[in-house]
């Protein structure tokens, strides 16, 4: 039996990026936790303070609200990533895409094995987020590996549509723009950091199209086990909607760029 | 090295019939026919923008034709483009090795989209790196390699499948004399190992050492269609007589020469007598009264052909 080729893809992918790798998974195990641990406890400390913080967080304290978001955020930043430098490396720069469409991997194969890679990739960042969530005590629980696993559609709704553009570019000037008005704008109000319910009415909306939202949303809920069912399908939805739309249009725009 | 032919001695590897390839309103094709058979080694020349990348792109069942029949091994691109790319190797214009990897872990990674065992990749790169002498760097990374090594390294590569055909498009663009005779002892190893090559190149030597058949393109069309040999004996005389000339004896040359001046080309730095016989011309022009500041009698040569077909306007 063959090899399917999204799996030959994934290879090479997993290959080329492992010599970074030694670096980059030691960041991702130190960064979230040095990050809950300031934002957790030193905001945490003035927010539970507050009167009334508790109902709005609904009934957590503030380390607990925040430090499932991460989950959905990191997932969101890497997915981000992964899907513009490296793929307009893989067509314009080290040419590797190029390279794999002259064997028998086809446009779609190169797809499926980005989609493969970027799961691996999500999933190797949730580990670091979930390893400090197990870490701190009030942060603990069953519902902390499930929420890992949830973040990773939340990256693959970022990922997926984002390579679709980059497929279309033929250098790197757009990237930088959508880091900064997209997302670290959702980073901040995607609720992440507070419930969108303290923005301004028009802003809502934005939260609600977008797949951070929905994210934070699902893994702070499966984190501490207060899943509503009727939440999590409309979640699940807008998360799926997004990774749909991004890999119908990575089909199209990947078939244009080597096949042209 | 390759395996036994998959398609019987007599079916062309590639065949072609009305070829054309258009991006948007450009048409880089406009219409090629051509067969390529087992074995050979087939060249396609032309200047810069002929449409040579485009129609290599075609011929690697990457890039889809835009009109016309294409077959290769028989089988038609747009379908079989996987089981064609299976059995074909390709060296593209402009190297893209995985600079970050190891010369070794190029070849494994390539090998694996083939789907071979990781085992027989690994034997396979020994096997290749030893035939392009890169076997001592087999642990070093790309980077840092010479032009050359890379341009080894990639025909290596594309060998990893042990291809029936390897396409080579500019294969010693931008390399020292030395790399490319290397590459083409290497080229003609291949070709007497019964793989069939095809070429493109703008380098008149490299096609006239390389191939057996070959095709000069300009403009998206081909212009002619021979053996090296063939095409100076069609397009070109035996010789050529080269002169440098004070302006005042520059007219009249084709007047005293006659016969033995098939055509004069009156370039600004010289003038190029086409004759059977240069030094009888010589000798004519000198008992006239005509003596050149230099001359040079040569034999005609692909370039002479290539530029009285394709003119000596730059293409870009």
């Amino acid at each position: 039996m063959s090899t399917p080729l999204a799996i030959r893809v994934w290879e090479g992918q997993l290959m080329t990026v492992w010599r970074a790798w030694r670096t980059a998974v030691a960041l991702s195990l130190t960064q979230p936790i040095i990050f809950l641990l300031g934002m957790g406890l030193g905001v945490g400390a003035l927010v539970d303070d507050r009167v009334g913080s508790a109902t709005s967080l609904g009934g957590l304290s503030y380390l607990q609200y925040l430090a499932p978001a991460l989950l959905a955020t990191t997932a969101m930043t890497a997915g981000s990533f992964e899907a513009t430098y490296p793929v307009l490396d893989g067509f314009k720069w080290r040419r590797t895409f190029e390279g794999v469409s002259a064997t028998p991997v086809d446009p779609r194969g190169v797809v499926h094995g980005l989609m493969l890679w970027w799961t691996t990739r999500l999933v190797i960042g949730s580990l670091g987020v979930g390893l400090a969530l197990m870490v701190i005590p009030s942060t603990r629980g069953w519902g902390v590996p499930v929420a890992m696993l949830a973040s990773i559609p939340t990256g693959l709704a970022f990922a997926a549509p984002l390579a679709s553009w980059t497929a279309t570019r033929e250098d790197e000037t757009s990237f930088p723009p959508i880091q900064r008005f997209v997302i670290t704008p959702l980073f901040l109000f995607g609720g992440a950091f507070y419930p969108i319910e303290s923005l301004p009415a028009a802003l809502r909306p934005v939260a609600w199209a977008t797949p951070l939202w929905h994210g934070v949303q699902l893994c702070r809920d499966l984190s501490v086990g207060a899943l509503v069912a009727s939440d999590t399908i409309v979640h699940l939805t807008v998360i799926s909607a997004w990774i749909g739309a991004g890999y119908v249009a990575c089909r199209i725009a990947f078939d244009r760029r080597i096949r042209r | 090295m390759p395996e036994a032919p998959a398609v019987t001695p007599d079916e062309p590897v590639i065949a072609a019939v009305g070829l054309r390839k258009r991006f948007g309103t450009f048409e880089a094709v406009r219409g090629l026919d051509f067969t390529v058979t087992r074995g050979e080694c087939f060249g396609f020349l032309g200047p810069n923008g002929a449409g040579k990348s485009s129609l290599m792109r075609m011929i690697s069942s990457v890039s889809p034709t835009s009109d016309g029949r294409l077959r290769i091994f028989g089988l038609d691109p747009a379908t079989d483009g996987p089981a064609i790319r299976a059995r074909m190797g390709v060296v593209p214009q402009t190297d893209n090795l995985d600079q970050e990897l190891t010369v070794e872990e190029n070849l494994i990674i390539y090998g694996r989209y083939f789907d071979l065992p990781r085992s027989e990749c690994r034997a396979r790169a020994r096997e290749l790196l030893d035939f392009v002498k890169l076997a001592d760097r087999a642990g070093s990374r790309v980077e840092p390699l010479s032009g050359g090594m890379k341009r080894r390294l990639t025909i290596a590569r594309s060998l990893i499948n042990r291809p029936e055909l390897l396409l080579l498009d500019e294969p010693t663009t931008g390399l020292d004399p030395q790399a490319r005779h290397v590459l083409w002892e290497r080229l003609y190893q291949l070709k007497e190992q019964g793989v069939t090559l095809v070429l493109t190149t703008h380098y008149m030597d490299e096609a006239e050492q390389l191939c057996d058949r070959l095709v000069v393109m300009d403009h998206g069309v081909i212009v002619a269609e021979g053996s090296p040999r063939g095409l100076i004996d069609e397009h070109a005389t035996r010789e050529v007589l080269e002169l440098r000339l004070a302006a005042s004896d520059r007219t009249g040359i084709a007047g005293h020469l006659g016969d033995l001046a098939v055509r004069v080309e009156d370039l600004p730095d010289r003038v190029l007598v086409y004759t059977p016989d240069g030094d009888a011309a010589l000798a004519i022009l000198r008992a006239a009264g005509i003596h050149p500041v230099g001359s040079l009698v040569r034999r005609s040569s692909l370039e002479d052909v290539f530029l009285r077909l394709t003119g000596r306007t730059l293409t870009d």
